[in-house]
């Protein structure tokens, strides 16, 4: 595929911990094109968060990248000197975490974090100032002259949510990752967050890259989705396509156990046994020990990536029939 | 936590071990003082003055012939029982404030903290000067009135624990159920302050024996002829070039003591809670 | 802002009375009649009876409080029942020296454990760190009246460099400010440590790399910037330990300042100069905490707000 905005092969990322090596991204590999939104899904731990972290090279010690490529533009981030990537951090690429409250900083006014991201373009302070109440208003902080002189912890976790949007959109990147962008905020906030998002990439043609556990999120704004288990991307391709013709039994056991409002009883599905310990994994598929479609050799070998579709990608052994 | 996993990993935390058998040797001298000191702790003999360490004298003689090796030995009586005291004073008021200040809340807390935070501000050694003016000098009153402005700490620190256990799901459920406040206090919230209370009390041991002996050093807790390591301290400086020993020791012991103390608070803090 | 200062203020006096209440009720608590100690016991009763009227002891405990305080307040804390002085001025001349040493062991303990304490931080687990740490906690558990002794040993006796008693001069200063200070390094350090450590993992500080900020800012204004208020703070709240503290240590070095006055004057129970002394700590110390709580909320926008929110 060319002209992608983000190509991510074969990722991999270890953490040194006392009692051992975690494999927390296992071989992940997957791309994100112009002003498309791409959705990572997963249980908590699956190595979402991590693979984030990955692009923009702020993976906490003690972990590390130790193999693979992140290909932005066709560059290897993973190969740039440590200053050149910073350059791309809030330029190029931008991050947003999941509780604004804890990732602003409490001790400098709202207006002053977005003015600070807006200064390393190299205007003046004045300049700056302006420009981030103008982003500010984009993202619909109301009262905005106000509130950009307010402290964090004196707005609403929506208004936070924005600020730190605004924030990081400041200067106009072309990919924005979104962690959990919504999971610490109100249903009804969520959705005003969501179209947010939606609204600066219709604006910018900004690719956005949002990782979430919801999949009614994805449901709503996901153009592709991602479906990781384990440290492992076991499943991605198109939304609607997903939606319909899952393949993988994770990802239909995850299907299944949605609540729908059709007129069918019964009991909620769920998925039986719990996500393994990332530090012992159990041999062959992750997934295998719960797995109600398991083979013999799913317990042995680790399945490969096998395309079903047109851009619909499975890591399954069920598949290689 | 099963008494067992605790118990091995307590095994495991060297500083605990190291620190507990410190602790243990200043208990044994403390029991079994009678047979391990040589020499009677008040037994003078003016003739062996100022002798430095020998056989018989392990660590020499103070001015009035005493071994001082027994006197350290038997002094460790007095460390202890300060240690006690001031343990069982903190806690038992720390606890008990910050039980109820932090479980009931509303007008209850704002009373209680602000009798917290008034204790807080008094000046530490202060108090206990005034009580001493007025009532003399002794060991015991320079101990409860350090005890009895030193509480605070651990009553903070017991209210915010309550605090966030008193709003744990299960508490709440334990309400729902029609538990008795009592009740709730005792099972849930009490056990889980255990913890950080044992930790903060051994922690805070070695600065109340300090300072406690500091005062006896003043003069001002216990008096001639107890063996109190402060006391012995001071009884040393008029002797500074002659028995440099005498003044010496006391303050290896107080160190050995102190260091026993604080490896078996941190060695705690680390089994009982690693995040503290 | 202003608000906050002045509740902080008001509850600082609140603070001072209770004191003085406690203050003067152990004073109360005190065996024998105040009036045989000071008059000639060879006096008529009906004599000491007039003596007793004229210092106001046979008014009721609180009427003799609130004169105690009124005159307090006037600036006239009654005269040493020893040498007859009044009790300011020999407060008056020794508050300045007791200042002197604890001021100077504040100053010199926190220029030297905060780098020392960022050091370790940014060492953390290293050698450098673990040294650092053993080695400060473990002079906190020196008792520094010992740690005294032990200088004048060696540096007063032996080998007599440095004078060991009284003040001649700023030569004086240096073995007391030793043995005042080294003893709290530790705690300074391990806090300045530790703040460190935990504001690098605060999800802020993520936020600020993943803005693009280089190392440098980071560090500077977003670590260090939330790292050092709890220092700052502890650095207000700490003096009056250290002027407590230096009770104990003026008396090892002769040092002329209140320690020394407090302590004769508790051998003779002289009342008046004990609750003289008493009262200006307690002073100082609620002085030092309303500072240390205004500074704190001048740094952190969010104790500010959490404090005029309890005040409504």
């Amino acid at each position: 595929m060319h002209g992608n905005l983000l190509e991510v092969s074969g990722l991999r990322v270890e953490f040194h911990t006392r009692t051992g090596n975690v494999q927390a991204v296992r071989d992940v590999s997957f791309e994100l094109s112009n002003g498309e939104v791409f959705a990572l899904v997963g249980e908590s731990g699956c190595g979402k968060s991590t693979t984030a972290l990955s692009i923009i090279r702020l993976v906490p010690v003690p972990g590390r990248i130790t193999g693979g490529s992140i290909l932005f533009e066709g560059k290897n981030l993973l190969s740039l000197a440590e200053s050149t990537m910073m350059q791309y951090r809030g330029k190029e690429i931008g991050m947003i975490f999941q509780n604004p409250l804890v990732a602003l900083n409490p001790v400098y006014r709202t207006g002053f974090q977005v003015q600070e991201a807006v200064m390393l373009d190299n205007v003046t302070r004045a300049e700056a100032w302006c420009a981030a109440i103008r982003v500010l208003k984009n993202v619909k902080l109301p009262d905005t002259e106000e509130r950009a002189k307010s402290f964090p912890h004196e707005l609403s976790g929506g208004m936070r949510q924005r600020a730190m949007i605004g924030m990081m959109i400041s200067r106009f990147p072309k990919l924005l990752i979104a962690d959990e962008p919504t999971t610490a905020l109100d249903v009804t906030i969520q959705a005003q967050i969501l179209e947010l998002l939606m609204e600066l990439r219709r604006q910018n043609n900004m690719s956005v890259l949002i990782i979430t556990h919801d999949l009614g999120i994805v449901a709503d704004i996901a153009d592709r989705v991602g479906v990781m288990y384990a440290g492992s991307l076991v499943e991605q391709g198109d939304v609607f396509e997903i939606f319909e013709n899952p393949f993988h039994p994770y990802t239909r056991l995850l299907l299944k156990a949605l609540p729908r409002g059709t007129k069918e009883e019964g009991r909620l599905e769920t998925i039986s046994g719990s996500v393994p310990n990332l530090s012992n994994l159990p041999g062959g598929c992750p997934f295998h020990p719960r797995c109600p479609y398991r083979l013999d050799v799913c317990a042995v070998k680790e399945p490969e990536v096998v395309e079903v579709g047109p851009g619909h990608r499975v890591r399954c052994h069920l598949m290689g029939e | 936590m099963n008494p067992k996993t605790l118990v091995q990993s307590a095994a495991r935390n060297k500083m605990l071990v190291v620190g507990t058998l410190l602790f243990l040797t200043v208990i044994g001298a403390a029991i079994f003082a009678d047979n391990i000191a040589p020499h009677k702790y008040d037994e003078m003999n003016i003739q062996k003055a100022l002798m430095p360490p020998s056989r018989d004298y392990p660590f020499g003689t103070d001015q009035f012939g005493r071994c001082l090796f027994s006197r350290i030995v038997y002094g460790s009586r007095i460390a202890i029982k300060i240690g006690l005291m001031v343990v069982a004073i903190q806690i038992s008021l720390g606890v008990v404030i910050g039980l109820l200040a932090g479980y009931f809340g509303g007008k209850i807390d704002v009373v209680l903290s602000f009798l917290t935070d008034l204790t807080w501000a008094l000046p530490p050694i202060v108090l206990s000067l005034a009580v001493v003016t007025v009532l003399g000098p002794s060991l015991e009153k320079v101990v409860i009135s350090t005890a009895a402005v030193s509480w605070p700490g651990c009553a903070r620190m017991v209210r915010s624990k309550t605090q966030s256990i008193k709003n744990m799901p299960y508490v709440e459920a334990a309400r729902a159920i029609g538990e008795s406040d009592l009740s709730i206090i005792f099972r849930y919230i009490m056990p889980n302050t255990l913890g950080i209370v044992i930790v903060l009390a051994t922690l805070q041991l070695p600065g109340a024996i300090l300072s406690t002996t500091g005062l006896s050093f003043l003069g001002l807790g216990s008096q001639p002829p107890a063996p109190d390591w402060g006391l012995i301290l001071s009884e040393g400086m008029n002797y500074v070039s002659l028995a440099p020993w005498i003044s010496i020791f006391p303050g290896l012991a107080l160190i050995y003591t102190a260091i026993g103390f604080t490896l078996m608070g941190e060695g705690l803090r680390d089994i009982l809670d690693p995040r503290m | 802002m202003f608000k906050y200062a002045v509740k902080r203020l008001a509850v600082g006096v609140l603070v001072v009375i209770c004191a003085s209440v406690l203050l003067f009720s152990i004073m109360q608590l005190m065996p024998g009649d105040p009036i045989r100690m000071i008059a000639d016991p060879r006096l008529p009763p009906y004599r000491l009876e007039e003596l007793r009227r004229a210092w106001g002891l046979d008014k009721p405990a609180y009427l003799q409080y609130l004169y105690w305080m009124k005159n307090l307040l006037q600036g006239n804390m009654g005269t040493s029942i020893t040498t007859g002085q009044p009790v300011r001025q020999l407060i008056a001349t020794r508050l300045p020296y007791t200042l002197l040493l604890a001021g100077t062991a504040l100053i010199v303990r926190y220029v030297t454990a905060v780098p020392l304490g960022l050091m370790a931080a940014v060492g953390a687990g290293t050698q450098v760190d673990r040294i650092l740490v053993i080695t400060t906690t473990f002079l906190m558990l020196v008792p520094g009246y010992w740690l005294g002794i032990l200088l004048v040993m060696v540096f007063g006796v032996k080998l007599r460099l440095l004078p060991i008693s009284g003040f001649q001069g700023p030569a004086s200063l240096v073995l007391p400010l030793i043995t005042v200070v080294l003893p709290g390094l530790g705690g300074t350090l391990r806090v300045t440590r530790s703040e460190v450590l935990e504001t690098v993992r605060e999800p802020y500080v993520l936020t600020a790399y993943a803005k693009g900020l280089s190392e440098r800012a980071v560090q500077v204004k977003h670590v260090l910037r939330n790292a050092i208020i709890p220092v700052t703070v502890s650095f207000f709240l700490d003096l009056p330990w250290l002027i407590s503290g230096s009770v104990i240590i003026e008396n090892v070095f002769a040092w002329p300042g209140m320690g020394r006055l407090v302590w004769g004057a508790i051998q003779r129970q002289d009342v008046p100069v004990v609750q003289g002394v008493f009262v200006i700590i307690t002073v100082l110390t609620v002085v030092s905490n309303v500072i240390g709580d205004i500074v704190a909320g001048l740094l952190d926008p969010r104790i500010r707000m959490e404090i005029e929110e309890a005040g409504e």
